[in-house]
């Protein structure tokens, strides 16, 4: 893969541009004028206070959600309602959702071939080894033909990396990949990720593990009632906040 | 096990035939559990006795009517031996001399080989569809020749075999393709219903939400009864749509309404999680359905589905008030001789062991199968 590029290298290629994006839950005003540029090669920790529209706003980047105001552009391809554009973007951009959500009637192995066989159109076979080859990767190749129902959550989720990451995704997208698990569980997850970042993969994650944040970020996004308040790199946020909300949400998460 | 036991009756421990000292009658444990759950106060006592006098006096009864004073036979036609033992005895001879007709009904008696081949290649093809390795392309073509086959039994008219009008088809011939084409049809239909009434898009959500309240209405006599006198005259003049085909009909619309409610049940069931991590891997709408959504929905319904699917076996006896003689009506009118009337019990006896034998099947199959389909649930 990709080695590391840092930002501002000479020059960078866009992978995420959301521009002036706006989202409503009904009356909810729920992401207002959000502008965010990821570069290829970039790692960007959002946080904020919960119901800030962290989640909804890296949910609108693979449509999980529909955004009603502003564009956005993935790898150039906008979002539009048109299927084969979302398509498109889905196949490039891997998700990891907070609850894991793997296939409970599907063996591991199963959970990682199924969209490379029928979405890639890649042959079984090959499927298979790139599948194992993930599983290496995340440290568990001998629980390939177990059900997720028998994995440890930390195990679960690692399999769930696994299975974006057999899709070959440009970019990927956590969304709070460790706020369902047990403490003891929490490091082996970040390891995994920490070793994903450091091999140049672009990466959108949502989480409050700060220290992750240090080791890991080159921007941290602080969101708070649907706005990015601030965005810096972790030195300078964790430093020197500008606003006093995020003074204030650190010192709630970093208080104890 | 049995090592147990030879360590138990091994003569160092209790020689035979010497009693243990203080073991006595109410020690044996039998006799200690019905003390305590049986006897253990003067109400329960007079309830199990109570019980007992009339389970013992209904057995008797039920014993000495269907085996002891029963007649098996009657050479001739001759129905006076059964006369006489009315009331007190069984006359089985009834379903000795009318067998084939409460399985055949009217179909030619020469011919009668063909209807119950027919059954044959019906509970050859149950059973394997039941076998889960035959899950695959080869059972929809296993289907369709037994299809085939069946169409040319019962129609006849090709191979030298005589050609007989659907209108002498009757008995459990009849049963069975009425239930079996009734569930093979109106389940995949139920499936899209289903889909269709959680659609995202309005007008196919209002056509599947109209459909199923419509026809779940409605009882399903009253379709038959639309589907018997009122379908044909719709229909251009000279064009006839056959009854059993338009009773079919009737009854796959009727079904897949029930089992489409049944199928959203389980859809619902469905975290929404597991809808976003198909998306998100790119699966499209079809295969995130068929390969993630229904396979978990549909194992989580098996309860209601089959009990939907031993209902419509038994509702395909609703077919007599349109004048198709499926199995019951068969057994209905085996007993219209002069001869037989008043025997009715007893034909009803045994059609009722014949739909039981059936219906107890499938509930037993989904047992197994859900218990199978479920081991990946435990650790």
């Amino acid at each position: 893969m990709a080695a590391p590029q840092p930002v501002g290298s000479v020059s960078p290629h866009p992978m995420i541009e959301m521009r002036h994006v706006h989202k409503w839950f009904g009356e909810f005003h729920v992401l207002r004028d959000i502008n965010l540029t990821v570069n290829q090669g970039q790692k960007v920790v959002v946080c904020g206070p919960s119901g800030s529209g962290k989640s909804t706003m890296i949910r609108c980047i693979n449509r999980l959600e529909e955004h009603q105001d502003g564009q956005i552009l993935v790898d150039g391809i906008e979002l539009t309602n048109d299927v084969k554009n979302i398509e498109a973007i889905r196949r490039e951009v891997g998700m990891v959702f907070q609850q894991f959500n793997l296939f409970p009637h599907l063996t591991v192995l199963e959970n990682l071939t199924l969209a490379p066989i029928w979405v890639r159109k890649v042959p079984k076979k090959e499927a298979e080894d790139t599948a194992m080859y993930f599983l290496e990767r995340v440290h568990i190749p001998e629980q390939a033909n177990k059900y997720p129902g028998q994995l440890s959550g930390g195990q679960q989720q690692r399999v769930a990396i696994a299975r974006s990451l057999c899709m070959r995704p440009k970019i990927m997208l956590f969304d709070e990949p460790t706020s369902a698990l047990d403490p003891e569980m929490i490091k082996e997850v970040l390891d995994v990720m920490i070793e994903l970042a450091q091999e140049g993969m672009t990466m959108i994650v949502v989480t409050h593990e700060m220290g992750f944040a240090r080791t890991v970020a080159d921007s941290i996004v602080f969101m708070d009632r649907g706005e990015i308040v601030e965005a810096a790199p972790p030195q300078e946020f964790f430093a020197h906040p500008r606003t006093d909300r995020a003074r204030l949400f650190l010192s709630q998460i970093l208080g104890h | 096990m049995s090592d147990t036991q030879s360590h138990y009756t091994s003569p160092s421990f209790a020689g035979p035939k010497t009693r243990q000292p203080g073991r006595t009658f109410a020690d044996i444990p039998p006799v200690r559990w019905a003390r305590a759950n049986l006897f253990n106060s003067w109400l329960n006592t007079a309830l199990t006795l109570l019980l007992a006098y009339f389970i013992v006096k209904y057995a008797i009864d039920i014993v000495s009517w269907g085996l002891i004073n029963a007649v098996w036979e009657v050479p001739g036609n001759d129905t006076r031996a059964c006369r006489e033992i009315r009331e007190i005895g069984a006359c089985w001879a009834l379903i000795n001399e009318k067998f084939r007709f409460i399985m055949f009904a009217t179909y030619p008696y020469e011919e009668h080989w063909r209807p119950a081949l027919v059954i044959a290649i019906f509970l050859a093809l149950y059973a394997i569809s039941a076998m889960r390795r035959f899950w695959n392309r080869k059972l929809i073509v296993i289907w369709l020749l037994g299809l085939v086959s069946i169409g040319i039994l019962m129609w006849g008219g090709v191979f030298g075999l005589r050609y007989v009008e659907q209108e002498r088809w009757g008995g459990l011939p009849i049963t069975l393709m009425l239930s079996t084409f009734g569930i093979a049809i109106a389940f995949p239909l139920s499936i899209l219903l289903a889909l269709g009434r959680r659609s995202d898009m309005p007008a196919i959500r209002v056509m599947c939400v109209t459909y199923i309240e419509l026809i779940r209405g409605v009882p399903l006599i009253s379709l038959l009864f639309m589907a018997s006198v009122m379908f044909p005259l719709f229909l251009p003049e000279g064009l006839t749509v056959d009854k059993l085909l338009r009773a079919q009909v009737a009854i796959i619309m009727f079904a897949a309404a029930y089992l489409a409610e049944v199928v959203r049940g389980g859809l619902q069931a469905i975290p929404k999680g597991q809808y976003e991590a198909a998306d998100a891997i790119g699966l499209s709408y079809w295969q995130k359905i068929g390969f993630i959504i229904l396979p978990q929905a549909l194992r989580l319904v098996i309860p209601p589905l089959v009990n939907t699917f031993i209902g419509l076996f038994k509702d395909t006896s609703l077919v007599l008030i349109i004048g198709i003689f499926d199995l019951l009506n068969a057994a209905k009118t085996s007993v219209n001789e002069p001869a037989w009337q008043g025997f009715g019990v007893e034909a009803y006896i045994f059609v009722s062991i014949i739909y039981f034998v059936f219906c107890f099947g499938m509930s037993k199959y989904s047992q197994d199968l859900e218990a199978d389909l479920s081991r990946h649930r435990k650790r």
